[in-house]
């Protein structure tokens, strides 16, 4: 089974704070994994150096077949960035573009798509997130899940290996969460390589082949969902009573 | 450059600086005007005040000079010294831009403000002098400052039709008798810049902290 | 009232009015131009560029903003002629025009920039856009979006402001005005005409930028918001 993600020994400071200490990680092909944790605990920062949106300090990360450290080669941060889709926290569409320009901008200027051939993509990945009526409008007008669906599909439309989420649902009003959710359930029944930074727990039971525990920059526990239910560790104990 | 030429240069500065007090110290009173009108209740008067800014900030100064110069004998005035119509001139052009900046500044203090101050039973007055204002002066502040930037520069204009000697008219006299304009303008520059840029400084220092105390 | 006011005195004049109008709107016209293009390029510089370049570009924008454009138009035009290197008034004319209005052009669009979320650029950049495309698509487009009204009514100003500039001799509407008044000595009557036309032009060119914002910038008029 290929392995679509890797870290070895990863070491992280943020100024003087030192953020992960020593991760070491692994993700399969069509695996799902969901790592949580209380804010601090390095969660976000080792989803955000999975794509290189953080350099980290000592350590190596293979993703998708390209290892890289605290630098990594231009070609390959551009092979890196087609390959992985990430969304995130605040959707960050693009507001002064349509919903279907948003999804377009990329495979036009990456991947020098045709613009029929984009539109033709952007209306087929709008309608795995269901949003097909929405094409014409402008991030503005959709609510929260709605442009976190979009975002989703903006990422979905440059044919992804790894999909990254990081905490997509934290911003959304409850009502709202629900919709997002099911788009990435079928995301997972499609066999996406996910790795998912969440608070939501019953959602990462349900969905994750694996979930991971970080705390203080470690991992402190890890296995499959049901260590959620049974933890072994205090600290994961304290966790999810207080999440409930 | 000798010492006759390098006086000659710092009058005009002094006339430069007397237009942009007189200037400022007229039109904060003319703009807090335009100001309330623009926000007041009664649609007549916030249509004047409308209507005189865009009038105004529409019309170029040189022109409002050269009104404000030739238009009072006409009325009947006996014949209007520069300074009168230059500060004038001026004023009625600085005005338009303070008070649109004015009154911005008053709008963008917090509506639950003008609440408090109803439910707390001040009349209309009250509200604005003893709530409004004086929060609207802090935001003023910065862009006010900066605007008399404005003010300043716009001072050398006062020589073009109305003939006014100021900084910029008695550095071109210079030049003209001896020709060495990078001399003379550069000298004229810097005295603008040693005026001028303290008051960028400041205004750019006073927003700072202003979006600081807001943040 | 002992004054009689004679505005067919100056009016009979109207084909030098029109003229000089013509030399105005051309004036703003190339100055517009010019500024626009030096302004986001010096804007550019000024919030992506090296610090060198950084400073350089700042204290530009310091001395022009800091000193009349009188001043700026005599040290450019005389202090060039003195060197023997001549050009025509209206060149130099526009020319100081253009180093005047780059410097406050660089600052609206520096700041439309600077607005621009970092998670913005994220974004775009984890998509897989080049630095170039991220720039382009995502940061300068709606950067001029939301500061096109401030440019507009600086542009309008620069149109108003050209008329400092018949003090070098450029035979635009406000230094045409001069031989009329010398012609009609009716030199209240002038500048009422001059109030008018200037303040017809002024509502004609905002009314063209107006024009312009609503084709380049569909969003704004379809939703009508700002960005």
């Amino acid at each position: 089974m290929t392995e679509v993600v890797r870290l070895d020994n990863v070491h992280k400071w943020f100024g003087d704070n030192h953020v992960l200490k020593g991760v070491d990680l692994s993700v399969r092909k069509g695996e799902i994994v969901a790592i949580i944790g209380q804010s601090g605990s390095g969660k976000s920062t080792v989803l955000r150096c999975m794509d290189h949106l953080e350099t980290i300090n000592e350590g190596r990360i293979t993703v998708c077949g390209l290892t890289f450290g605290k630098n990594i080669a231009r070609k390959d941060l551009k092979r890196l960035r087609r390959d992985v889709g990430i969304v995130f926290q605040s959707y960050n569409l693009f507001p002064h573009l349509t919903v279907e320009q948003n999804i377009t901008l990329a495979p036009r200027s990456v991947r020098k798509l045709t613009k029929p051939k984009a539109k033709d993509i952007a209306a087929d990945v709008l309608a795995q997130v269901g949003l097909n009526d929405k094409i014409a409008f402008y991030p503005e007008q959709l609510s929260g899940g709605q442009q976190q669906r979009v975002a989703i599909a903006r990422s979905l439309a440059m044919d992804p290996k790894l999909m990254l989420f990081d905490e997509v649902t934290s911003a959304l009003d409850p009502q709202l969460t629900g919709e997002v959710l099911r788009v990435i359930e079928k995301l997972a029944a499609g066999g996406m390589t996910m790795v998912l930074v969440t608070h939501e727990m019953g959602f990462a039971m349900k969905l994750a082949h694996r979930v991971i525990f970080m705390h203080e920059g470690r991992i402190h526990e890890q296995g499959d969902a049901g260590i959620l239910r049974n933890p072994d560790t205090p600290e994961l104990k304290q966790f999810v009573s207080n999440g409930l | 450059m000798n010492q006759e030429q390098i006086l000659y240069l710092i009058e005009g500065a002094w006339g430069t600086l007397l237009l942009s007090v007189l200037t400022f110290a007229f039109s904060a009173m003319l703009g807090l005007a335009i100001a309330l009108m623009r926000v007041s209740d009664n649609r007549i008067v916030r249509a004047g005040a409308f209507g005189y800014i865009n009038i105004i900030q529409g019309t170029p100064l040189l022109v409002i000079m050269g009104i404000c110069f030739y238009g009072p004998s006409i009325l009947g005035f006996s014949a209007t010294s520069a300074l009168f119509a230059a500060v004038l001139a001026l004023t009625i052009h600085a005005a338009a831009f303070l008070g649109e900046i004015w009154r911005g500044c008053i709008e963008s203090v917090p509506r639950n403000q003008w609440e408090a101050a109803e439910c707390l039973g001040l009349n209309r007055l009250q509200r604005m002098f003893q709530v409004i204002l004086p929060q609207a002066l802090r935001i003023a502040t910065p862009p006010t400052v900066g605007f008399m930037v404005q003010i300043v520069k716009n001072t050398s204009f006062a020589s073009l039709v109305i003939g006014f000697a100021e900084l910029s008219y008695n550095a071109k006299i210079l030049n003209n008798s001896t020709f060495k304009p990078f001399l003379y303008f550069g000298a004229a520059a810097v005295l603008y810049f040693i005026i001028c840029y303290p008051l960028s400084w400041l205004s750019l220092k006073l927003e700072r902290k202003l979006t600081l105390a807001r943040s | 009232m002992t004054y009689q006011f004679d505005f067919g005195a100056v009016l009979q004049y109207w084909p030098m009015l029109l003229q000089g109008a013509e030399t105005t709107l051309l004036m703003s016209f190339w100055s517009t131009l010019a500024g626009f293009v030096m302004g986001v390029a010096c804007a550019i510089a000024r919030s992506s560029g090296g610090p060198l370049l950084r400073r350089a570009v700042g204290a530009y924008v310091e001395v022009i903003r800091n000193t009349p454009l009188i001043i700026q138009s005599y040290f450019l035009i005389f202090g060039l002629s003195s060197v023997g290197f001549t050009m025509s008034i209206l060149t130099g004319a526009i020319l100081a025009l253009v180093i005047n209005i780059t410097a406050y052009t660089c600052e609206i669009v520096r700041a439309g920039i600077e607005s621009v979320p970092r998670s913005q650029r994220e974004a775009a950049e984890c998509l897989g856009l080049s630095p170039l495309q991220v720039y382009w698509h995502v940061i300068l487009v709606p950067a001029l979006e939301r500061v096109y009204p401030a440019l507009t009514s600086q542009f309008v100003l620069l149109m108003l402001v050209t008329s400092l500039l018949s003090a070098v001799g450029t035979e635009d509407l406000f230094g045409i005005s001069g031989n009329i008044q010398a012609l009609t000595f009716r030199n209240f009557e002038v500048f009422i005409v001059l109030w008018v036309v200037y303040l017809a032009m002024s509502v004609l060119v905002r009314g063209a930028f107006a024009l312009a914002g609503k084709v380049m910038f569909v969003r704004r008029r379809r939703l009508g918001t700002l960005l």
